[in-house]
């Protein structure tokens, strides 16, 4: 350890430990990404730079394509937002309170998460169509909601529903009880306990949760194309287009689509980094 | 995915009194009934319906599907995938983890990002990578058709795609909870002389046990229950390169809602099973630490 002692610490490569295995994970580890990840990613990016930009631009801004986004990020907004409300309806119901079969609940919040989305989407294909379960009551008031962009939103709400709930929980049992209570005792109603002190407190997570579910539902592709009616411009969602393209062998259309969607699902990681490092930021301001 | 909330903080959060006026209640059960409302109508009645479909026509109509040889073929193949894809992602996600948790050394956060990379892209871009490298116009395509080497419709393309889609789980479990363990049970055991493997072994492993034991049933749920990426890698034929959910979606299109629900029903079942053992792994883990 001597020969180390001299040398600043921050430029060694790696900070020195008395624990073994060092070598050997990080040989493996960094060998399974590069097989199984970088190269396949290598590939994706070189098929989609091997076309001329007018091809390129061709594939991914045609009517079909610009459709299929519409959709895709449509529905999937939608959804998120749906799941704001009701996903924090949820884990505030069980965070907060005490009702019978709330554990079986709580445990049940996983179920889209465990299924696989062909289940789901048959599943929830067969409760939605005209003559399901729900959608007869539905289709009495006029509304329609399998093979329609209402059918995928529905599908893309239960897809990112677990994200928002396991993200809010932690933070709403965090909200501070004291502060709601002191608020109330110096005569704060409810509804400005909520907005000024619980919503501040998880409006990082919900907009975690948010982009979560968010980023989840744009790349969903089984439990959705089931539901959709799949017609081109109206109800074919972006995962689906670039299937279509690998089935007519046109690999490079595939690709070029591929990458738009990889683009997209970075700023979104992006987003949750910078939410993640603003809301650390916000913690540190409110404690001095 | 796993709930980081100590469980007696939730139940003091939840039973903690407060002021109780009629409004409260009508807020409390208000908020309660229409927190099972929705999740009636978008998980419970889906997943009702798929047991309440299979046993449409009786329970001979349901074994009937078992017994056709191509719904077998797609069990069979469903079950080699993951005895194959499990064990390799359980030993990344160790040793992802252990490089990870237990050492400080530029690049780890590249490490990581990677790590995430699957769950945040599409199951389709994940098999279209595969196939843009393996298929007959992909990279190694024309090499491996004069060597007749056949991954993409293949086993080996189902395996890869799987494999990618999946891996994240065990590591993802296993980091988080080897940094909040800390390191210094291991240090002490190498400093008295224990060798690395027995370290491992008898100190780490016992450790963690809990949380692998919960990544590994999730990545075997998602493994054999993976839709979209190895849709696109396998080429759905019939009795060879189906596995279960593709079945699913076949007896779907061909209007056979009892065979499709029917092999539905057993990935329901599996998924009961994965998040019962994950309600039973957080309470023994609760008890002990």
């Amino acid at each position: 350890m001597a020969a180390v002692s001299g040398v600043d610490r921050r430029t060694l490569v790696r900070q020195p430990s008395v624990l073994p295995g060092f070598g050997l994970t990080f040989g493996f580890t960094t060998f399974f990404l590069s097989a199984l990840v970088l190269l396949p990613l290598a590939a994706l990016v070189f098929m989609a730079a091997s076309m001329s930009w007018g091809e390129f631009v061709h594939v991914v801004l045609s009517a079909r394509a610009l459709g299929s986004y519409r959709l895709s990020f449509g529905a999937s907004f939608l959804a998120a937002t749906i799941n704001l409300v009701f996903g924090f309806v949820i884990a505030w119901t069980l965070v907060r309170y005490r009702f019978p079969g709330r554990k079986i609940v709580d445990a049940l919040i996983d179920m889209p998460f465990a299924l696989p989305t062909a289940v789901s989407g048959i599943a929830l294909t067969t409760v939605f169509a005209q003559n399901g379960w729900i959608g007869q009551y539905l289709s009495l008031l006029g509304i329609r909601v399998a093979y329609t962009w209402i059918g995928v939103t529905v599908a893309l709400t239960l897809i990112g529903m677990p994200f928002m709930v396991r993200t809010l929980q932690p933070a709403i049992a965090e909200v501070q009880r004291d502060l709601e209570d002191a608020a109330e005792t110096l005569g704060a109603g409810r509804l400005y306990v909520f907005r000024r002190i619980v919503l501040p407190a998880v409006l990082p997570a919900m907009l975690t949760g948010f982009t979560l579910a968010f980023a989840r539902a744009v790349g969903e592709y089984g439990s959705v194309i089931f539901i959709a009616g799949n017609i081109p411009k109206k109800t074919e969602i972006t995962p689906l287009l670039i299937v279509i393209h690998l089935q007519e062998f046109d690999y490079k259309g595939a690709a070029a689509l591929g990458s738009v969607m990889l683009v997209m699902s970075f700023v979104v990681l992006l987003t949750i980094n910078l939410i993640h490092s603003w809301g650390r930021r916000r913690l540190v301001a409110t404690a001095h | 995915m796993a709930g980081g909330i100590p469980f007696a903080l939730r139940e003091e959060i939840a039973t903690r009194p407060g002021r109780e006026t009629l409004f409260s209640e009508l807020v409390r059960w208000g908020l309660v009934v229409l927190s099972l409302a929705f999740l009636g109508a978008l998980l419970l009645a889906p997943l009702a319906t798929v047991f309440a479909v299979a046993f449409e026509h009786g329970i001979a109509a349901y074994w009937r599907t078992f017994a056709d040889p191509d719904t077998r073929a797609s069990i069979r193949l469903t079950l080699i995938t993951a005895a194959v894809v499990v064990p390799l992602n359980t030993t990344f996600g160790l040793a992802a983890a252990w490089c990870i948790a237990k050492f400080e050394f530029k690049g780890k956060s590249f490490l990581i990002t990677l790590i995430d990379l699957p769950l945040a892209i599409s199951p389709v871009i994940s098999g279209m990578m595969f196939v843009l490298l393996f298929g007959l116009q992909g990279w190694f395509g024309a090499w491996l058709q004069d060597h007749d080497i056949s991954i993409i419709f293949a086993l080996p393309g189902i395996i890869l795609a799987t494999m990618l889609v999946t891996f994240p789980y065990v590591a993802r479990e296993l980091i988080p909870l080897m940094q909040q363990l800390g390191n210094d049970e291991e240090e002490a055991a190498i400093t008295m002389g224990a060798g690395a493997w027995m370290t491992f072994f008898r100190v780490t492993l016992p450790k963690v046990r809990w949380g692998l034991i919960y990544g590994v049933i999730l990545c075997n749920a998602r493994a054999m229950g993976e839709f979209g990426a190895v849709s696109v890698v396998s080429g759905h034929i019939r009795g060879l390169t189906d596995t279960m959910p593709l079945t699913i979606e076949i007896l779907y299109n061909e209007y056979n809602f009892v065979g499709a629900f029917a092999v539905a029903s057993l990935l329901t079942l599996l998924a009961v099973v994965t998040l019962a053992i994950k309600a039973l792994v957080e309470r023994t883990g609760y008890k002990q630490r």
